[in-house]
């Protein structure tokens, strides 16, 4: 698994007031590989997830300390920058959340926010995305619909086509397919290996066969620490630690 | 198009911090011009005694008959509102809790009534006191507060029944109670800081309101002491008070406005008070 | 121990739970029916749109124009939702995205406090800064002698006696919004305010009107604080410094001659009917727009 590393962590902990939701988090993401971040539901995944593109910000009560590292700069320092730092990054979470617009400008607001301005530019490039994450066939006709109108798996393929749309090199996917039916699952788990050759992606699950299926690189958390990394390989075929040894057995309380 | 977006950003900022510090300015303004006015006219005799003979030409006396008016008026109409109001809250919460829609319109008409002025149930009293031949009286000010706070006890109440588990209720029934049971025993104790809330919310407003009894309750200068005989009541004195030339008479006004406004800062305090105390009886989820 | 048992007190609570639900529910009804029914003599005389659209009120004489009262309570109204409104959505926009959650443990209390003011203290406190801010700052500022009644102070004291109520809501409309909806908004590289201005304000839009609604409806029909700094001089006001008279101002004023003046008390329950009606109607159109709009 030698590779360029795209993201690393050092050092990160993460504080809710007396709580530790993250301890001393350190890990290296590679670049253009699925990163799968694994462990069972309150192990502090989906906060390690807001860290990366500092959603921590929302919640005030959070103390965030360490480094995030991406690309050589800290995340964590940057000030000024946020927004346009985000924009590296597109992020799809648990459940679709479409903006409150039509479909077109769902993928739309992302562009312009990136500085997109001609109407002709913006029309071909929210095509060029809604068809990046096979939804353009089913939508064509209904552009100018609310989003709420599209089915889950459709709203899910729309976030998707809205994070494409900011030009990131990462994605981030929280569980993306826990609200989905299988099928709807199973083109986003395929949209995800085709993307990973343009795109880092870091995919939070606590479903151990989509990890299995599709990780290049596993995290295994509990919480709120990393009790093991590795290659899928080495994760799953050859785990040291006594706690992922039973996760993965399914002999875990 | 940067710089001309930070300088928007920059604007509604400064905006929403000035609109947020103005209303905390003027809460904190209000409570001084009323403590400040109402501090210098007010005397022990203010609160100990009736209106003398001349009072109102700026003779001696106090305005005990108002203060003892408002409270008679204000526990009598939240004692009628809650035992009216209580049985319909848990009904709607207990016996209708499969029947949504129905408990929907319920909501929706107590909403409607919430937002009924309250000249109106003032204006409404008086037109059912001619038809009963009443006249104006603790009584008929009494009920007509009630009707007035009535939605109000009532949407408190449901607001805190309705967060109660189904789990809760399916676990009494399971141990043999019945519907009225799990109504009057389980919810009322499980939902009690609750219904305090409610209750003090509903006598802060039955006693601070002023246009509902303008009509109904008359003035007298005598103590209530009985159900049919006209009753003073603290806003109306302050309201006659201040239309008096008397600078003196004026001032105790503003005095009577102090003491309106010190007894529903302390309801409002118990009610806080109260409601975090009692939170301790309730079983978490 | 108990006077009945069980089964017997099961029905005399349910008895009594079914008495009480059908009082309040029909309540509505009571009211209207109760005032249409005194002010039916004035409608029945009176061609309505005489009564609500004529300039002349002279009681004694039997004329009975409620245009002034109408457009006093208007004028009163509008304008003080137009100096409330914007106050109330930017503070309720800066404590729920702008600040700690602390901050709202302060700001809670003060709004609750602020609600429970009575009307009548509004008033006195009206009378004590509003007027003469006005007689002595305002008015001569825009080269009008005022003696500080006026439509002006009444809508000031209205607008602040409406924040509480107007800002309860938009704090519970604006803390329904999802906040993943604005962490995928804040994901695509918006800014704080860009996040709010395209996505919280757009999602709660139908709340937001709500809030206003509600509060025009509570303002329509405020009593004691109007009464008190309105002026209650019965002419259509030229300008904002002009007394003017509101519709309730005018019930709680004539109560004491009503019975004297024949048709008058019939006259002061159709002001009441209006206010009835105006209330009835503007919840019940914002109740249906939510219920509406909801979905989206």
């Amino acid at each position: 698994m030698e590779n360029t590393s795209k993201i690393s962590i050092v050092n990160l902990n993460v504080a809710a007031g007396k709580t530790q939701i993250l301890k001393n988090i350190n890990i290296e993401i590679p670049k253009n590989k699925i990163t799968v971040i694994l462990g069972p539901s309150g192990c502090g995944k989906t906060t390690l997830l807001k860290c990366l593109n500092r959603l921590t910000d929302l919640y005030p009560e959070l103390k965030v300390s360490g480094k995030v590292m991406i690309d050589g700069n800290d995340v964590l320092e940057a000030k000024e920058d946020i927004y346009q730092l985000r924009q590296h990054m597109g992020l799809l979470s648990q459940r679709p959340y479409p903006l409150p617009m039509n479909i077109y400008n769902n993928v739309a607001y992302a562009l312009k926010l990136k500085g997109v301005k001609k109407r002709r530019d913006l029309h071909k490039q929210v095509v060029s995305y809604l068809q990046q994450a096979n939804l353009w066939e089913e939508v064509k006709y209904r552009m100018r619909e609310p989003a709420s109108n599209l089915s889950i798996g459709q709203q899910q393929r729309l976030c998707l086509a809205r994070g494409l749309a900011v030009s990131p090199d990462i994605i981030l996917a929280d569980e993306p397919t826990s609200a989905l039916d299988p099928i709807s699952s199973q083109s986003i788990e395929e949209k995800f290996v085709e993307l990973k050759k343009d795109y880092t992606i870091v995919l939070v699950t606590h479903v151990l066969r989509q990890a299995k299926r599709i990780a290049d690189y596993v995290v295994f958390m509990y919480l709120g620490e990393v009790i093991e990394q590795g290659t899928n390989f080495m994760i799953f075929e050859n785990p040291k630690m006594e706690k992922t040894k039973q996760y993965l057995g399914g002999t875990f309380n | 198009m940067k710089r001309s977006r930070k300088i928007e950003e920059a604007i509604f900022k400064v905006l929403m911090v000035f609109s947020t510090y103005f209303i905390l300015l003027i809460l904190a303004l209000i409570i001084y011009s009323i403590f400040e006015k109402g501090i210098k006219a007010i005397s022990w005799e203010m609160i100990s005694q009736i209106p003398s003979g001349g009072y109102y030409y700026g003779k001696g006396g106090g305005i005990l008959n108002a203060i003892l008016g408002s409270l008679s008026l204000a526990f009598g109409a939240t004692f009628l509102a809650f035992i009216i109001g209580l049985p319909v809250a848990l009904y709607m919460n207990v016996f209708l809790v499969q029947k949504k829609k129905l408990v929907g319109v319920i909501r929706f008409i107590l909403d409607l009534v919430w937002g009924i002025p309250s000249i109106v149930y003032g204006a409404f009293g008086f037109s059912m006191m001619i038809f009963l031949g009443i006249q104006t009286s603790l009584l008929a000010g009494m009920l007509t507060v009630t009707l007035f706070i009535l939605p109000i006890m009532i949407r408190s109440m449901d607001e805190i029944l309705r967060t109660i588990p189904v789990g809760l209720m399916e676990a009494s029934y399971s141990l043999g109670s019945n519907k009225s049971e799990v109504a009057f025993k389980i919810f009322t104790r499980q939902s009690f800081s609750g219904i305090i809330t409610a209750i003090l919310l509903s006598f802060g407003r039955a006693i601070g309101d002023a246009a509902s009894v303008l009509f109904t309750a008359g003035y007298t200068d005598n103590l209530p002491n009985s159900l049919m005989e006209p009753v003073a009541t603290l806003p109306l004195s302050i309201f006659f008070q201040l239309a008096s030339p008397v600078p003196e008479v004026q001032n105790r006004a503003y005095a009577s406005a102090l003491i309106l406004t010190l007894i529903i800062l302390i309801v409002s305090l118990f009610s806080r008070g109260l409601g975090k105390r009692y939170h301790k009886t309730k079983i978490n989820f | 121990m108990y006077l009945l048992n069980r089964n017997q007190r099961h029905r005399v609570n349910y008895t009594w739970m079914i008495v009480s639900l059908l009082l309040v529910a029909s309540l509505p009804f009571l009211l209207f029916l109760g005032l249409y029914l005194k002010s039916f003599l004035l409608i029945h005389d009176y061609n309505l749109s005489d009564l609500l659209f004529s300039k002349e009120w002279k009681p004694g004489i039997g004329k009975f124009g409620f245009f002034p009262f109408i457009v006093g309570s208007i004028w009163v109204t509008l304008l003080a939702m137009l100096l409330s409104a914007p106050i109330c959505l930017l503070t309720a926009i800066y404590v729920t995205h702008y600040t700690k959650k602390r901050f709202l443990r302060i700001m809670h209390p003060a709004i609750d406090i602020l609600a429970g003011i009575p009307s009548v203290v509004y008033g006195v406190w009206g009378i004590l800064v509003i007027i003469p801010f006005i007689s002595h700052y305002l008015g001569p500022f825009f080269g009008v002698n005022t003696l500080g009644y006026s439509i002006l102070a009444a809508a000031l004291v209205l607008s602040i006696m409406i924040i509480p109520f107007i800002l309860n809501i938009l704090i519970e409309v604006f803390q329904a919004v999802p906040i993943e909806l604005e962490e995928a908004a804040l994901s695509l590289g918006a800014t704080q305010w860009q996040t709010v201005k395209h996505v919280v304000i757009k999602k709660s839009l139908p709340g937001i009107i709500a809030a206003f609604g509600f509060g025009l409806a509570r303002a329509f029909g405020e009593t004691m604080a109007v009464l008190m700094v309105v002026g209650n001089v019965v002419k259509l006001p030229k300008s904002v410094f002009d007394p003017g008279y509101t519709l309730p101002a005018l019930i709680a004023n004539n109560y004491g001659e009503m019975l004297s003046i024949p048709r008058y008390d019939s006259a002061l329950m159709f002001a009441a009917l209006i206010l009835l009606a105006v209330s009835l109607f503007f919840n019940l159109i914002m109740h249906f727009f939510i219920a509406r709009y909801n979905k989206y």
